[in-house]
């Protein structure tokens, strides 16, 4: 990989001061950027090393019910802690179903937002790619292939976000806490990637030497707890990424549908919440027509390129399938294994 | 010496306890701990790191490269281009051994298929190599990259390891024409590749005017010869180390020019050089199962029987050399008819030249066929399993010849028990489990044939009783340090604790080639008769020594078993071999074997192992994804030496299998001819929660003609009929009929 | 590019080295410690043959920096036997042949350690998943499971 500069702040002001720097970029679980400075698709000149910073390891349980998880924290310890999957099912799913178990112990939440595409194009610095150099074209269009966005995508770039847990996120209405130069802010986990328009290099709102310091889940979140589930389709059973993928939660009232969620994955640039969907499931009673015709609406403004047509109906299905199982409830035993559709829960509840 | 006649191979005399029992592998102890010693794990003192740079285009030229920066980088050492290419003692096209292919030196600035060669790079550590190579930075003219099927077809010189494009019998048109009822089945396979877990690597040093490396290799003699021929070397002066392998699977038998770049490094530098591929590198350099698209016609008569097989294959090489994937071949092997055509053509593509991997022909070949074998069932409205035993084949199907051995009934029958085949609804989508899955059973035929390649061995007793076999024996998983030693241990009446394996260096007896199911057949009859020679050498002393309590008894009148030799009709007359060689005034006795196949043999019978393979999958009826949730395999495969160890071969093939069918293939990019997924985390191999439980049965099968031994061998049967097995299964879960490999859950969508 | 000193601890032994920034965990070990028992099948974190542990955390060491490993615990295969005598383990993996080539070996017995220490009595479904890190071309991985469950089994009864 090119030559870098490592650095190991010891506090979250030196961080910041060291990672405003052109070329800087702050390393947590490594998992991704390491690989990506292996390819040459990222060429930092200085490597920020921030998983010593103090007090960013951790999760606390708000006053209110809500959880903030500091963005240090590994993937595999939220998604094992009894009470967090317990009380974010769809979360634990989301989690444990990325990846492996190697990664998810190095990865870390706030990295698991920062995730890069895995389009091909853009791993490999030999290719066109405006996502990784503004202008340089977008080798994927005119590519017949699956892993395409069917949502959000544009002529510059129709690469997909790789994570399962920002999926969950979404639906849950995380908020991303932000230190930077100019101070702290939050923002929401919708709005903090951006869809590629005309400008696919600029991934998410962070500002240069901004980096994610925690993400808090608010306490509504909670309210979901009975009926949560995240469901992933991919070509192995494990250890491959999503060709769709659903978050879905209900909270349901003397047998109809208080309010629900429902966001998915492998679908555009971000995780995509169905804010549609979940206006029509309100107030429906929570059985298969409804969520077909939900999870459907959700689908409504998707186009598909060449040969990822097929995610169009398959997003619709998985999206009544995650709804479906979130109605039958939460199981029992939380955390379980990764969301799978072969994993023994019945697919018709 | 007339009194002395020479030993019949493999008289039941040196079959012993030894061979047959579930030993615990040879080598584990060393793997368990991590001190198993693979080819990059070698540092010699003073070694320099090289980085391969390879070409990012399918086809076209390189037309710059920054040399200079990557010079410019501090701790490289040198950076090699074509311009200044170490020479060779052999034009860069020759091809020095049977295994050989053209392969990249840096002859010049042509780039012929991604991944190619186009530079090395030396340094002193890795990471400055691996800067220095990016710092490089190629600068390319690209053409048209040739991708696909749909080209010009050529007719290919040889089909294989130089087999006929084409091999037929009866009167296939009237076979057709005739038949009461035709099938018609298209099936495609995807490029593949093998990708051993250890990457090709290599460790060259130059020391008092030899070549030592340090590489893995699946044929260490052939190796030694053709990296001695590529540079102007004695063949005694190349000496390879390779007592493990991280996998092979057909990857690793021949010479590729990375190597012997990283080899001109070494001397050129003169000091030790270490080259390992990245992964990426693994698809394109180092050989891949080539493409095919196979159009299977099948007639049958009323009842299911088939009056012709007509099985052509469209085979994917590359634009600059041959090898052609002989998957028409399961055809000659599989299903009896009257009429048989077994044909191949060739499209040219930009990619690298592919080669034999794991069950080279047969894998392809009979993931179609049985897939060809079930829509045909279908139309005569039989069970598979019956439509199979209908088309039983007594004999060879091609050349009529007798079988050696052939328990295929037994499997079918014993497999289909285990796994409760009885009962199966002939229709699809007819079984769902408590979830709501669609549930679907498929059966496929395994064959592999038993080829045997040359091999040799020496034993030697030493004055303690003891033994020592050597040979370059190589072991890539397949547990060869165990099996070897088993038989020798048998052939010399020895317990197996008794008997030392020298092996994994070149210097010594040419131990053949691991590859094509041969090895435990060719190194093991080597071995045994190397054994046995030693034996009749020591009978021979005992039997001319009036001392000895066998004098005179001649050296096959006697039984070697315990480290004593006993008089056959009188075992109390016996005497240890210790004191035999005490007597005699001898530290050692030597033996020489050798393992070929009889020079007739190949005339009189007709050599193939067998198998059933019945696969459970569920499919969400909605959702379209597939587990296998079953693996029932049955095989009769000759005398088994090891059955744990076989059982291991056996039961990863069948997952290599479930890879095939389910996730593995390379995607070329139309456009360039790039592979777009040149990584683990693209290119899909089965990971450990897409395998099932897996069932695997041995049935006994006893080989008076195969070879002496009566093994058949078993690395790469498993992988047959498995594929087929899981795209049938699939088809009586879904009722629909996926014939493009790896099946895609969108493929099983009601859309 | 400046060196950078690492003291680490690596089966319990202190170690320190020097080591250039680009450095993986991986290469160090294999290079600078001359612990060769991790591998790298693939060196992007897809196959798991460089399997090791850090603080007790099952990783990839080909997606650490070496410089990390500072101040740090790393456990490797190299450190699960105690001296001659085999873990539970090691000594399962040779009695069930859950290996064949070995080279995914040494990853995959680590990683069954950590799998144990974290859920001493895993159902298959919990092994197959764990383990779907560890790629094993040959393919071993039914006999795998056999192996950790017996080696499971073993462990909770001592």
């Amino acid at each position: 990989m090119k030559s870098f500069d490592y650095l190991r702040p010891e506090t979250l002001a030196d961080a910041i001061a060291a990672g405003g720097a052109p070329g800087a970029a702050y390393l947590a679980g490594g998992t991704n950027l390491v690989d990506l400075m292996k390819t040459g698709a990222a060429v930092p000149d200085r490597i920020v090393d921030i998983t010593r910073l103090p007090g960013l390891d951790r999760w606390e349980w708000l006053d209110d019910g809500g959880l903030r998880i500091g963005a240090l924290v590994r993937n595999s310890d939220l998604a094992h802690d009894v009470d967090v999957a317990q009380t974010f099912p769809a979360m634990a799913e989301a989690l444990l179903s990325g990846a492996s178990g190697q990664l998810r112990n190095a990865a870390t939440v706030g990295g698991n937002l920062m995730q890069a595409t895995r389009c091909p194009f853009f791993a490999d610095p030999t290719s066109s790619c405006n996502r990784r150099e503004a202008g340089s074209g977008c080798a994927a269009q005119g590519l017949s292939a699956r892993a395409f966005a069917v949502l959000g995508a544009s002529e510059a770039c129709i690469a997909t976000h790789p994570s399962d847990f920002c999926v969950a996120l979404a639906a849950l209405g995380a908020m991303v806490e932000v230190a930077g130069p100019d101070g702290t802010r939050a923002v929401a986990l919708t709005d903090f990637h951006r869809l590629p328009g005309a400008a696919p290099q600029t991934t998410t709102v962070l500002k240069p030497g901004e980096l994610v310091t925690a993400i808090t889940l608010p306490a509504a979140a909670a309210g979901f707890r009975r009926h949560a589930r995240y469901l992933k389709l991919r070509d192995r059973t494990s250890f491959a990424f999503a060709l769709v993928s659903a978050a879905a939660m209900l909270r349901i009232e003397d047998g109809i549908i208080a309010e629900a969620r429902l966001a998915f994955g492998g679908v555009a640039a971000k995780p995509w919440r169905a804010l549609d969907a979940e206006a029509a499931l309100k107030g429906a009673r929570p059985d298969a027509d409804a969520f077909a015709t939900a999870a459907a609406r959700a689908l409504e403004g998707a186009a598909a390129t060449a040969g990822n047509g097929f995610k169009i109906p398959l997003a619709a299905r998985i999206g009544a399938r995650a709804l479906t199982l979130a109605a039958a409830g939460t199981p029992a035993e939380m955390p379980v294994l990764p969301g799978s559709v072969h994993l023994g829960e019945p697919a018709h509840a | 010496m007339p009194d002395v006649t020479p030993l019949p191979a493999a008289t039941p005399i040196r079959m012993g306890s030894n061979a047959g029992q579930p030993r615990t592998r040879a080598d584990g102890l060393l793997k368990v701990t991590g001190r198993a010693t693979y080819a990059a794990d070698n540092h010699p003192a003073g070694m320099a790191q090289a980085v391969l740079v390879t070409a990012a285009i399918a086809r076209g030229r390189v037309t710059a490269m920054n040399v200079e920066a990557a010079r410019a980088h501090p701790g490289v050492v040198e950076v090699y281009t074509p311009a200044n290419r170490p020479e060779l003692a052999l034009e860069p096209d020759a091809k020095p051994s049977f295994f050989s292919k053209l392969t990249e030196t840096l002859q010049d600035d042509t780039v012929r298929y991604e991944g190619q060669p186009i530079a090395l790079v030396v340094a002193e550590t890795l990471e400055a190599a691996t800067e220095a190579a990016r710092l490089l930075a190629p600068q390319y003219a690209a053409e048209t990259a040739r991708v696909g099927f749909d080209l010009a077809p050529y007719a290919p010189e040889s089909v294989g390891f130089g087999f006929p494009i084409e091999m037929s019998k009866g009167d296939i048109a009237a076979g057709l024409s005739e038949a009461a009822s035709t099938t018609e089945t298209v099936v495609e396979t995807p490029p593949q590749y093998h990708n051993a877990m250890e990457t090709h690597a290599i460790v060259a040093e130059w020391k008092d005017g030899k070549l030592y490396l340090d590489t893995p290799t699946q044929a260490p003699g052939m190796s030694a010869a053709g990296f001695a021929a590529w540079l102007g070397l004695d063949p005694a002066d190349v000496v390879i180390r390779s007592p493990f392998l991280g996998g092979g699977f057909g990857s690793k038998a021949a010479v590729v020019g990375a190597f012997l770049l990283a080899i001109q490094a070494a001397k050129l530098l003169d000091r030790p050089v270490k080259l390992a591929l990245a992964r990426h590198q693994m698809f394109g350099h180092v050989f891949h199962r080539g493409a095919t698209r196979q159009t299977i016609k099948l007639g049958m008569d009323a009842e299911g029987r088939l009056t012709a097989i007509d099985h052509h294959t469209t085979a994917v090489t590359a634009a600059f050399e041959e090898f052609i994937e002989g998957a028409s071949g399961a055809a000659r092997t599989t299903y009896a008819a009257p009429a048989i055509r077994a044909s191949h053509d060739g499209v040219r593509n930009d990619v690298g030249v592919p080669g034999a991997m794991r069950a080279p022909g047969e894998a392809s070949g009979s993931a179609a066929l049985e897939i060809a074998a079930d829509v045909a069932a279908e139309a005569a409205g039989l069970d598979p399993l019956e439509f199979r035993l209908r088309n039983y084949a007594e004999t060879d199907p091609m050349s009529g010849l007798p079988y050696s051995s052939k328990a295929l009934r037994e499997c079918y029958a014993e497999g289909a028990r285990e796994f409760g085949w009885a009962g199966r609804p002939l229709a699809p989508r007819q079984m769902t489990d408590d979830a709501g899955m669609l549930v679907g059973w498929g059966v496929g035929t395994a064959t592999f044939p038993c080829p045997m390649f040359g091999a040799e061995a020496r034993a030697t007793l030493r004055a303690d009783g003891t033994a020592v076999i050597e040979t370059a024996l190589i072991d890539m998983g397949q547990g060869s340090w165990t099996a070897m030693a088993q038989i020798a241990a048998d052939s010399l009446g020895l317990d197996v604790e008794q008997v030392e394996i020298r092996g994994g260096v070149s210097d010594l007896p040419d131990s053949g080639v691991a590859g094509g199911s041969g090895y435990t057949a060719t190194l093991g009859l080597a071995i045994d008769n190397a054994g046995g020679d030693t034996i009749r050498q020591l009978a021979e002393i005992a039997s001319s020594d009036p001392d000895s309590p066998l004098h005179g008894t001649g050296n096959t009148r006697v039984v070697a078993r315990g480290g004593r030799l006993y008089a056959q009709d009188d075992e109390s007359r016996s005497e240890s071999y210790a004191d035999i060689l005490a007597r005699a005034g001898r530290e050692t006795l030597s033996g020489e074997g050798k393992g070929a196949r009889g020079e007739n043999d190949a005339n009189d019978h007709s050599f193939q192992s067998h198998g059933a393979v019945f696969a459970e999958v569920k499919v969400d009826p909605d959702l379209g994804q597939v587990r296998v949730t079953r693996l029932v395999g049955a095989f009769a495969a000759g005398r088994i030496i090891n059955p744990r160890m076989v059982e291991s071969q056996l039961s990863g093939g069948m997952i290599w299998g479930i890879s095939f069918a389910l996730h593995e293939g390379a995607e070329m990019d139309p456009r360039t001819g790039r592979i777009l997924n040149r990584d683990f985390g693209e290119y899909h191999v089965s990971v450990n929660s897409d395998a099932p439980s897996v069932k695997v049965l041995t049935i006994p099968e006893e080989d008076a003609f195969v070879n002496p031994l009566g093994v058949k061998g078993v690395g790469e049967i498993g992988v047959t009929g498995t594929a087929g097995a899981i795209a049938n299964a699939i088809w009586h879960a879904t009722g629909k009929r996926v014939t493009s490999y790896p099946i895609r859950l969108e493929e099983l969508l009601d859309l | 590019m400046k060196s950078i000193p690492v003291s680490t601890t690596v089966n319990g032994d202190a170690v320190d080295f020097v080591c250039a920034p680009g450095e993986t965990l991986l290469d160090a070990l294999r290079n600078r410690l001359s612990l060769t028992g991790a591998k790298e099948g693939c060196g992007t974190g897809d196959c798991g043959a460089c399997s090791v542990t850090l603080n007790g955390r099952l990783v990839c060491s080909c997606l650490v920096l070496a410089a990390e490993a500072e101040g740090a615990e790393v456990g490797t295969v190299e450190g699960m036997a105690d001296h001659d005598k085999l873990h539970v383990l090691q000594q399962s993996f040779l009695d069930h042949a859950a290996l064949q080539c070995g080279i995914c070996t040494p990853g995959i017995l680590v990683a069954s350690k950590a799998l144990l220490e974290e859920n001493p009595e895993p159902t298959d479904e919990e092994v197959r998943y764990w383990l779907a890190g560890n790629l094993c071309r040959c393919t071993g991985y039914d006999k795998i499971v056999r192996a950790v469950q017996d080696a499971a089994a073993k462990m909770r009864s001592a």
